[in-house]
Formats: C-alpha cells, structure tokens, sequence
C-alpha cells in the first residue's frame, strides 16, 4: 500500500523545475503527481511518478539532491466531508500528518490524497480498519 | 624513519650553533650580493659584523611579497644567472608574479627535504605517488615530482585536473600516496564514491596534503573517505616550494626543517617576534638557499609554533596547521573571520558537503555574512521543518564559533564552483563598490 513519492531540492532560481522535468522526459519517466514546498530561499519538490526506480538514479545522475519517502494514496468520494474523514480517524489515532497533497485521476468519483505521516504502517492499518480504501502503489504509478 | 637522521635529531644546542654559522654567512652574502638587501641593511645601519649571535635575526630587516614583485624580475638572486637552473614563480593575478631561482644544489636540498617528508610518514621506494599537485610555474608539482625520485619511490605525474583519469590510474597502479591540495582530494572522494571506483582497487594508504589552509574537520573527512592518513605538508615558493615542513605520523603539528630555515611567529601589526605558542604571522629566514634566498620572509600565514619535544624523535619545533592567512582573513563588524572557521563547523554537523561560500556585503553600515552551503543526500528530507530547522542549528554554531550571525543559504549540490588548485572560499562584494 505504500507509494514511494521522491523528493528533489530545488534552488529557487530559474529553470531548475524545468530541468527535473527535462531530466525525466529525457528517462522516459511519467509524472503523476507533483506538489512544491517552497520557502523564499529554497523549494522542495515532491513527485509520484511511474517508475521511481529509474527516476532516482536518473535525477542524481542529473546533479540534484534526491530522497525516497513512503506515503500513501487514499482514494477519497469526491463529495464535502470526505476527507476529514480520514484525517479524523487518523488523528484520533494520534498519527501526525506531515503534509498532504491532492491528484486527479480519470474517475470522476473519487479524488486522490497523499498522505504522508511519519507512522506509515500503523496509518494503513487504521485507514483499512475503517474502510478507507488505500490506493495500491502499482496501481497509482499506472495511473 | 629518518630521511637525514643526522639533521632530523640534532640536538637544539647543535642545531643553533649550525643555525647561527649559516645564517651568518647567509647575512654576509644578501649583503654583498643582492642591492636590495644592501640598502636594507644601510637603512637600519647595521653591517653583517653586527650579527653576533641568533638573537640578533630580531634587527634584521623584513621581505614582504611587494619588496619581490618590486624587483622582478631577478633582483633578489644572489648568483648569477648562469648557475640558475630552474626558474619557477607565482601565478600573479594581482600585477607581476613572483619569480624565484633555484641553482644545483638548490634542487638538491629540496628533493632531500621532500624526501624528509615522504619517509617521515611512512613512504618507501615500494610506494606509488601519484602526483596532482600542479606541474609548471607552480612549485607544487616538480617540488613533490623530485623528492620523490630521491626517496626512490615511483612517481606518477600526472599533475592537477582530468579527474576521471586519476581515478583510473589510481586503481590501475595501485598507487599508496596521493599528492594534491587537500580539497582536490575530497573532489575526488566525493566522485569515487559516486561510483566512479572499484574500492577493492583502491590501495591508498597515505595523502600528503598542502598548499592552502585546512581544518582538523577537513582532516577527518579525508581520513574518512578515502581511508588513508592525511598528512599536512607545508611550503611556499618564495621560501622553496613544498618541504618547508611537514607533518610527521603523530599529526601534532608540522616539523620546519630548521637546518635549513629559521622560521618566527611576529605580530603582524607591531611587527614583534612573538614567544612560542602564541598565534601569530608566520616569517622565514631561508639559512642555505644559493640563488633565491630571502631573510625574515613575511608569509601572511597565521601559525603558532610550539617547542615541546615530539615523540618521533626529531628536534625540530613545529608550527601549528596554517588555518588561515592574513589576507584570507575577513573582518565582519569587527570580528576576524577566517574560511577555515565555518569548514569545520560544517564538518561538525557532518550533515553537509563541505562545500562552501562566504559572501560578504554591506547593506547601509551593517556587513551581511551569507553562508552558502550545498546541501547534501544525508541532510535533505522531504520536510521543509526539517531542513529549516538544520538551517537554524548551522547559523547558531556559526554565531557561536565565529562570534556574528550569518544568514545560511542552503544551494544546490555542484552548485559552487569546484577547483582544482586552491578552493575559492570568500567573495567580498565591499571591494567590489
Ligand atoms: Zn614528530
């Protein structure tokens, strides 16, 4: 159930973001998902792609400071209050949630979140006990 | 382990005596040969009589870097051009370089010297010295290239740069010793281990390490990486070239090979012989050089010297690792800042690539101090906090080693530009205006 996102340091200067991008095209990798922190000095950017394998050595290769994380995909009904549910349930679980970022993907229905909490197997578990439905990782790299 | 047991143990009562006979024929002959030092002495009304024992070097005039760019480009030889054999001199980005002669026996002392250094750290004719230290002008490379030879070792000149063939030859001939400035040494390290070498090739035992300041922090970096023990030798041209003194295995600081130089620590504005142990400006007097010899050679390196007897036996006083030099010093509101400083606070938290910048600027009266610093695999997460907050402990060490605050800039690994001779550490934008 876990999804391996990776996590690339970005200068703010003109054309780094383009340049991870170039570097994965050039790979043949897909992005499915991306999402930047930035402060006024720094960004981080983290992406979930098709074939994290290749992306990792590939962004090295390319000079950039690269790091894998485990996070998790939950698959949300897109209608109000659906995912404070899951925030609910983990929360009462005294799971903390680093950050969380939203993908689309081609059913309509259902939204994407990704989570990532620094107790990822206790989260599944709780997650899973409560009926959230968990998104497994191959199937969000095919999306 | 003694390359000249003889000098290298001869007791201080001995060595003074050898150190007064030279340099009184040193004082004879700068007089009577280099008009230069003629003058100097006419200026301050002393006559070579006048030197009666070692405690009189104190009266003897300085030589500053100017006093030799002023007589390029052969004033300061003292045999005629014909007995010069080599000439090697100093890059020069700041006017004319810095020329400086070397005759036979010249050539001579220095490869016994460098060979001093190699055996005093372990090095035999069994060993394999790869040397990247720069061939040419520089005296780094032909300085290491002919002790080498003496000490009957195997010496590859490969001189500085072409990274990818050093990491090659280094595996294919098995070199031992490697001969660089030490942060050419961690440019490599950092490429073999990016995969770039089979380790079980890699048979590496000894770096001899010189030619710009560097920490204990930076030390244990090489150490680390490539397994080896970094070794500190010292030199400059205008003195001789590497083998002015050198490390010996109990890494306690630097024997001068004082037979052949006398060297003091002043204080660099009063101009005062300091006592030992005290920090200071490091100055030479060069006691048997033929073609090129100068007195009380003003290095701008900032050393100390210490006279308690070392364990490997030898006599000679030792100078603490040059951590910084007169120039490469920068005053920040006030406080003396050396590059060296911030190396091994960033060492310390181990989390960082030792690569760094100090960019200096004055906004209205105020001086900023940026730091940047590349950010390396080990400290970067994918939590923002987290890399704030290393941020945060890097700028408070840095306001408690260094005594001012610095904004920390974390960039890009490769980001600052590497070198392959000495590391550019400071950019001032103040002499910039
Ligand atoms: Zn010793």
């Amino acid at each position: 159930m876990k999804v391996q996102q990776i996590s690339v340091f970005l200068e703010n200067k003109s054309g780094r973001l383009a340049r991870v991008t170039e570097v994965l095209g050039e790979n043949g990798i897909n992005i499915r998902a991306l999402s930047i922190a930035d402060t006024t000095d720094f960004g981080i950017l983290r992406l979930i792609v098709d074939d994290p394998e290749k992306a990792v050595p590939a962004l090295k290769k390319g000079g950039f400071v690269v790091s894998t994380t485990d996070v998790l995909a939950v698959e949300v009904d897109d209608k109000p209050g659906s995912l404070s549910e899951a925030m609910r349930l983990l929360e009462q679980a005294a799971i903390n949630i680093e950050y969380l970022y939203a993908f689309v993907q081609k059913n309509p229905q259902k939204a994407l979140v990704v989570f990532r909490v620094e107790q990822v197997d206790q989260a599944i578990r709780v997650l899973q006990d409560n009926g959230v439905t968990l998104m497994p990782s191959q199937e969000v790299y095919k999306m | 382990m003694y390359w000249q047991e003889k000098y290298e143990t001869m007791s201080r009562e001995e060595l003074r005596e050898l150190q007064f006979t030279r340099l009184k024929a040193l004082v004879e002959r700068l007089y009577n040969q280099v008009p230069f030092y003629k003058e100097r002495f006419k200026e301050k009304g002393i006559l070579p009589g006048d030197i009666k024992s070692l405690e009189d070097l104190k009266h003897l005039p300085f030589t500053t870097k100017q006093d030799l760019r002023d007589t390029y480009p052969f004033g300061m030889f003292a045999v005629p051009m014909e007995q010069v054999l080599r000439l090697h001199a100093s890059s020069g980005t700041t006017g004319k370089p810095i020329v400086v002669g070397y005759t036979k026996e010249d050539l001579e002392t220095w490869g016994h010297l460098v060979a001093r250094c190699l055996k005093m750290v372990g090095a035999s004719p069994k060993d394999v010295v790869q040397n990247a230290y720069g061939y040419g002008l520089f005296t780094g490379g032909l300085g290491i290239h002919y002790g080498t030879e003496i000490l009957g070792a195997t010496v590859v000149p490969i001189s500085g740069g072409n990274t990818d063939r050093q990491l090659m030859l280094m595996q294919d001939f098995g070199t031992t010793v490697l001969t660089c400035t030490p942060t050419y040494a961690l440019f490599l390290a950092e490429e073999a281990h990016a995969g770039r070498v089979d380790w079980d090739r890699i048979k590496l035992k000894i770096g001899i390490f010189g030619a710009e300041p560097w920490s204990d922090a930076m030390r244990k970096q090489l150490e680390e990486r490539w397994n080896i023990k970094a070794i500190d030798i010292y030199g400059l041209s205008e003195v001789l070239g590497p083998g002015v003194a050198c490390e010996c295995l109990h890494q306690n600081g630097l024997h001068v090979f004082e037979d052949h130089f006398i060297p003091e620590i002043i204080d660099p504005d009063t101009l005062e012989p300091l006592p030992f142990g005290q920090k200071g400006e490091l100055v030479f007097t060069s006691l048997t050089k033929d073609a090129f010899p100068v007195l009380r050679y003003r290095t701008k390196d900032i050393s100390v010297l210490y006279a308690d007897k070392c364990d490997c036996g030898r006599t000679h006083i030792r100078m603490e690792r040059i951590t910084g030099r007169t120039d490469d010093m920068l005053i920040i509101r006030g406080v003396n800042v050396f590059p060296s400083q911030v190396e091994s606070v960033l060492l310390e938290f181990g989390e960082t690539e030792p690569h760094y910048l100090l960019v200096v600027d004055r906004r209205g009266s105020m001086d900023d101090l940026e730091i940047r610093v590349e950010v390396s695999e080990k400290m970067f997460s994918d939590k923002v906090r987290g890399l704030e907050d290393l941020e945060k402990r890097l700028r408070a060490r840095i306001l408690s080693v260094l005594g001012i605050s610095a904004k920390i800039k974390l960039v890009e690994p490769k980001s600052i530009p590497r070198s392959e001779g000495k590391a550019k550490r400071i950019i001032d934008k103040r002499l910039m205006e």
